[in-house]
């Protein structure tokens, strides 16, 4: 049964950073099957570089727990995927690559961060490919590609190996073409991890299971306000309607926490981003640092030279936001807010089961529509209020605005990723048939 | 407000090196998000967000470290086994 | 002009190296000082993008021995936090220590101040962090340096007092005395190099405080601290003032030198790690047994062994020097603490040698030896002598009473001195003359001619009785 999977896509979305040519896999429930690996997840013996010249050529000497559980179950790792350096972008276009395109429309972007791994299995050059979502890393592409991607549960999958950029709120989460395959994935990559210290032992195995039948499902007045593109707004009410008449019920809710989310979770981001990256310095991996300099010289030029503006930006908010200096006194304050938000939807998922919503306000954007990080930044006002909840969310294809694909979202409880799951697949069953 | 004074000494505390003709676009581009973090300001009290994981401690057993080889693997430069860097002076 | 200067002000903080097994967040050894760099590594310790901590349980236990041994206050939280700075040897750029919330609050260490007088020094906090890599500076003007992270991620424990110290003398003893406890709570290993760290704040009441970084060796403390003293001084002297600085031990030079102004506008950016859940352990403090220490034992020394307090204080100030006394204190209490913390200590100190090489046996029939007076204090010391010698260079130590034999030093007695002490008295007539005229450093110098002719086997005392009678009745 093991064996060696010869792959050689025709990646014209730029969906790759590396491919392997020739890759390896073994015995298990996934046995043969290529599976694609985002590059902030470290891989032994392959390339991670996280979009980012700063780790170009490194070579990790250590399996992630996630990548240690694919091999474990058989899969071929053929390639680690495009995406925005360090995840900072909702686009791919940050990355030091190039950016990749949206197979679904090659003038769009892919959406990020995860915009490889989406656009590969858009492309249908891999039926599953793993991904991050930080404050939507995975849901965004998801949508903005037609395809399916879960963030799980915050402490449902293990860290240990993906290349932080916001520690506090980041997962790594399947992504597929189909609900049945993001579960699959799931299924093999949930399982306790000692080393990650804010994981719990709730692994997943779990079936999808159709069927909504008295699932009340909680509609945020705050997901289909200003900002959201009425058409988009109007796939997903449709979608909701499914449910509705498949037995769902529904509840108008409110989550005023959202007011603070962009705000909490950009200082949290970038707080956490700007300690996480000063590592990068050249001595232990990486392009080398010159030596010959002295430190702080040689170290501020490696950065300068081989970090993006974005990955600049944000270290530089995240420092200011920590700093002593400045009046401000972000972080904590930022905390305080997600502590609100987390409680807002512990409210409102007490009265009902699930959440639901769009998962962007918008449809894909052109390649190099978003030059403003401001405006970039407004478009995960969506998606990054369950990374700061810590709950699972799933972006589900709910048809299309202008031939571009539209995403349902659905949030649930902590550690209720199977429900999330559930009502995805009810939603994806229902249409298809 | 952020000034351009800010931006060079905020650049300097997180060692990102940044170009004269960087800091005015900066320094408008960090104005205009900061007025977005303004909303923080309405947040009254503390409080943390909950984290699961309380008390998670290993037993101290020791498991094997990498090579000397696998350590260095990476690393730019190296010389009897250390791994070189710029002179802090 | 006199210019009134205040007293001296002196607070510590102290970094301990943990001895647990493993590193504090991975599980590699820590017992790296036989192998070469970076062979203890792993990739949480080199800080590889995407490892992640995990604490040592160990650790958090040693910390808690101590908070408990120094009667401190352990709050129900405690949390890990990143101190962010740049540095080569940090691995990750950021060091993970406590910061708000640290594992202990709130104790006290009893020493004695320079008058002798029991003297209460408060200790502020107690909190766990990791030790960065070491890095080696190539000489001869070399533009870099050598980084080995096998240090990187050795347990520390951070201890921080009040500045309840008033000279540099004070602080050594208060080092002295924590050090003790350390070694007796079995968290420390006293011989390693670099395992106890120490910065002084030290300052000239109603003046400024300066820093003093760097001190790798807690003998070196004292030292700094002196120099510092005197130099703040004269400053003050001098109508100048004390600027407020950190400053770094040259611990060659025994001088301090300013660092460089950069490394004072330092702002670290805390915060609580991400990466790692609150610590709540204020319940486990009942389950740590302490053992006894130095200070009780101390006092029970002088109780059930009669020795004095200087002698009680010097025994008890290594666990295994106490130990060792314990072991030997059977023959006769009072003569084996004066043997072993006066001479054996002495004697050891002078060959660098460590109690733990004693063959404790042999020092048993030592001491029988001496308590029998089979041989004379000074043939003792010679036994004693010729033991360790035969120890630091690795041979099989000789029983003491073969020894005594070997080299005839069994102690001689009574009349079979008399045809030596006639000689004497016969040839240094002069000595005799001044003796007569009342002069007592006479008597001594005949008493030495005598012990050089009986090589040390008789007592001086007895000697200078025997000698002395002969004179006064007329023997010559």
């Amino acid at each position: 049964m093991a064996g060696t999977l010869k792959f050689s896509p025709d990646d014209r979305c730029n969906a790759f950073i590396t491919t392997c040519a020739e890759a390896p896999f073994g015995e298990g429930v996934l046995a043969g099957t290529a599976v694609a690996v985002k590059d902030n997840i470290s891989t032994a013996g392959i390339q991670t570089t996280c979009g980012s010249k700063i780790l170009e050529g490194y070579v990790p000497p250590y399996d992630a727990h996630v990548v240690e559980l694919l091999r474990r179950a058989g899969a071929a790792i053929v390639g680690k995927t495009n995406m925005d350096e360090f995840g900072m972008g909702s686009t791919t276009e940050t990355s030091a690559f190039g950016p990749t395109k949206n197979p679904v429309d090659l003038e769009r972007v892919p959406g990020g961060s995860s915009g490889g791994s989406a656009a590969a299995v858009a492309a249908g050059l891999v039926s599953m490919a793993l991904g991050s979502d930080t404050g939507g890393s995975i849901r965004c592409p998801a949508a903005f590609t037609g395809i399916v991607g879960l963030k799980p549960t915050y402490g449902r999958v293990s860290r240990y190996g993906l290349i932080a950029c916001a520690n506090s709120l980041e997962q790594i989460g399947p992504m597929a073409r189909t609900v049945e395959d993001a579960s699959r994935l799931m299924s093999v990559i949930a399982h306790h991890d000692p080393r990650d210290v804010t994981m719990l032992d709730r692994p997943y195995d779990h079936q999808p299971v159709a069927g909504v039948r008295g699932l009340r499902i909680g509609i945020p007045e705050e997901f289909f306000g200003e900002g959201v593109d009425p058409r988009v707004a109007e796939k997903v009410r449709d979608a909701i309607g499914v449910l509705e008449g498949l037995g769902a019920e529904t509840v108008r809710v409110s989550i005023p926490g959202m007011q603070y989310a962009l705000a909490a979770y950009y200082v949290i981001c970038t707080s956490e981003a700007s300690s996480n990256l000063a590592r990068f310095d050249g001595v232990r991996y990486g392009p080398a640092v010159d030596t010959r300099k002295s430190w702080h010289e040689a170290y501020q030029d490696l950065r300068r030279e081989l970090l993006g503006a974005e990955v600049r930006r944000r270290i530089m908010l995240g420092t200011f936001a920590l700093s002593a200096g400045y009046a401000g006194d972000y972080y904590t304050k930022a905390q305080a807010a997600r502590r609100k938000i987390q409680e807002d939807f512990e409210r409102v998922l007490r009265e009902t089961d699930v959440i639901a919503g769009p998962t962007m306000p918008t449809v894909a954007f052109r390649l190099g529509e978003k030059t403003d990080p401001v405006s970039m930044y407004l478009s995960d006002i969506l998606t990054a209020p369950a990374n700061l909840a810590g709950i699972p969310a799933i972006s589900v294809p709910c048809g299309r605005v202008d031939g571009l694909p539209v995403g349902l979202q659905i949030m649930g409880r902590r550690f209720e990723d199977e429900r999330v799951i559930d009502a995805a697949y009810t939603y994806e069953q229902e249409v298809r048939a | 407000m952020i000034t351009e004074s800010d931006i060079e000494h905020i650049a300097e505390l997180a060692d990102i090196g940044i170009s004269k003709d960087e800091v005015p676009e900066f320094t408008r581009q960090f104005n205009t998000i900061i007025e977005y973090f303004e909303v923080l300001d309405t947040i009254e009290g503390e409080g943390a967000p909950d984290t699961g994981a309380v008390n998670v401690f290993r037993d101290d057993e020791p498991r094997p470290s990498l090579s000397q080889e696998e350590v260095l693997a990476n690393a730019g430069a190296t010389e009897d086994g250390f791994i070189k860097a710029p002179r802090v002076m | 002009m006199t210019v009134d200067i205040g007293e001296t002000i002196v607070g510590l903080e102290i970094h301990v190296q943990l001895a647990t097994a493993t590193k504090l967040f991975c599980g590699c050894s820590t017992d790296y000082q036989d192998d070469g760099p970076n062979t203890h590594c792993c990739p949480v310790c080199l800080g590889l993008p995407g490892a992640l901590p995990h604490v040592n349980r160990k650790a958090v236990e040693y910390g808690l021995k101590v908070a408990k041994a120094l009667d401190m206050r352990v709050p129900e939280e405690s949390e890990f936090a990143r101190k962010n700075y740049f540095y080569p040897d940090l691995a990750k750029a950021y060091q993970i220590t406590q910061s708000d919330k640290p594992l202990a609050v709130e104790g006290t260490v009893e020493i004695e101040d320079d008058e002798g007088h029991e003297k209460i020094v408060r200790i502020t906090r107690a909190h766990l962090e990791e030790d960065p890599g070491r890095l080696v500076h190539v000489g001869g003007g070399s533009k870099y340096s050598l980084v080995d992270y096998n240090r990187s991620g050795i347990p520390l424990l951070e201890i921080v007092t009040e500045p309840d110290m008033r000279s540099p003398q004070e602080a050594r003893r208060f080092l002295n005395k924590l050090r003790t406890i350390l070694e007796y709570l079995g968290v420390f290993d006293g011989e390693r190099e670099g395992g106890l760290r120490v910065d002084a704040n030290i300052s000239m009441r109603g003046s400024e405080r300066v820093e003093v970084k760097n001190i790798s060796s807690y003998k070196g403390v004292e030292k700094a601290l002196t120099f510092e003293v005197t130099r703040q001084r004269n400053l003050l002297r001098r109508g100048q003032k004390v600027a407020r600085e950190t400053r770094h031990f040259m611990e060659g030079r025994g001088i301090t030198t300013s660092a460089r102004s950069k490394e004072e506008a330092h702002d670290y950016r805390y915060f609580p790690d991400p990466d790692l859940g609150p610590i709540r352990v204020t319940g486990w403090l009942a389950g740590i047994d302490l053992p006894e220490l130095p200070t009780a034992r101390k006092n029970r020394f002088m109780a059930q062994y009669g020795i004095s307090l200087n002698h009680a204080r010097t025994l008890t100030g290594d666990p295994r020097l106490a130990d060792f006394y314990e072991h030997v204190a059977h023959i006769e209490p009072v003569l084996a603490a004066t043997w072993v913390a006066d001479t054996l200590l002495g004697e050891l100190n002078y060959r660098n040698m460590g109690i733990a090489a004693v063959p404790a046996e042999q020092i048993i029939e030592l001491l029988a030896l001496l308590r029998s007076e089979a041989i004379t204090d000074r043939a003792g010391v010679q036994v004693l002598r010729e033991m360790l010698d035969a120890c630091a260079a690795g041979k099989p130590c000789e029983a003491p009473a073969a020894i005594v034999e070997r080299e005839g030093l069994a102690r001689v007695v009574g009349d079979d001195f008399t045809p030596i002490v006639q000689a004497v008295v016969a040839a240094n007539p002069q000595a005799v003359e001044d003796y007569r005229a009342g002069k007592k450093g006479a008597l001594n110098f005949l008493v030495g001619q005598v012990m050089k002719e009986t090589r040390g086997r008789a007592d001086p005392r007895e000697l200078g009785r025997i000698v002395s009678e002969y004179i006064d009745t007329g023997g010559v």
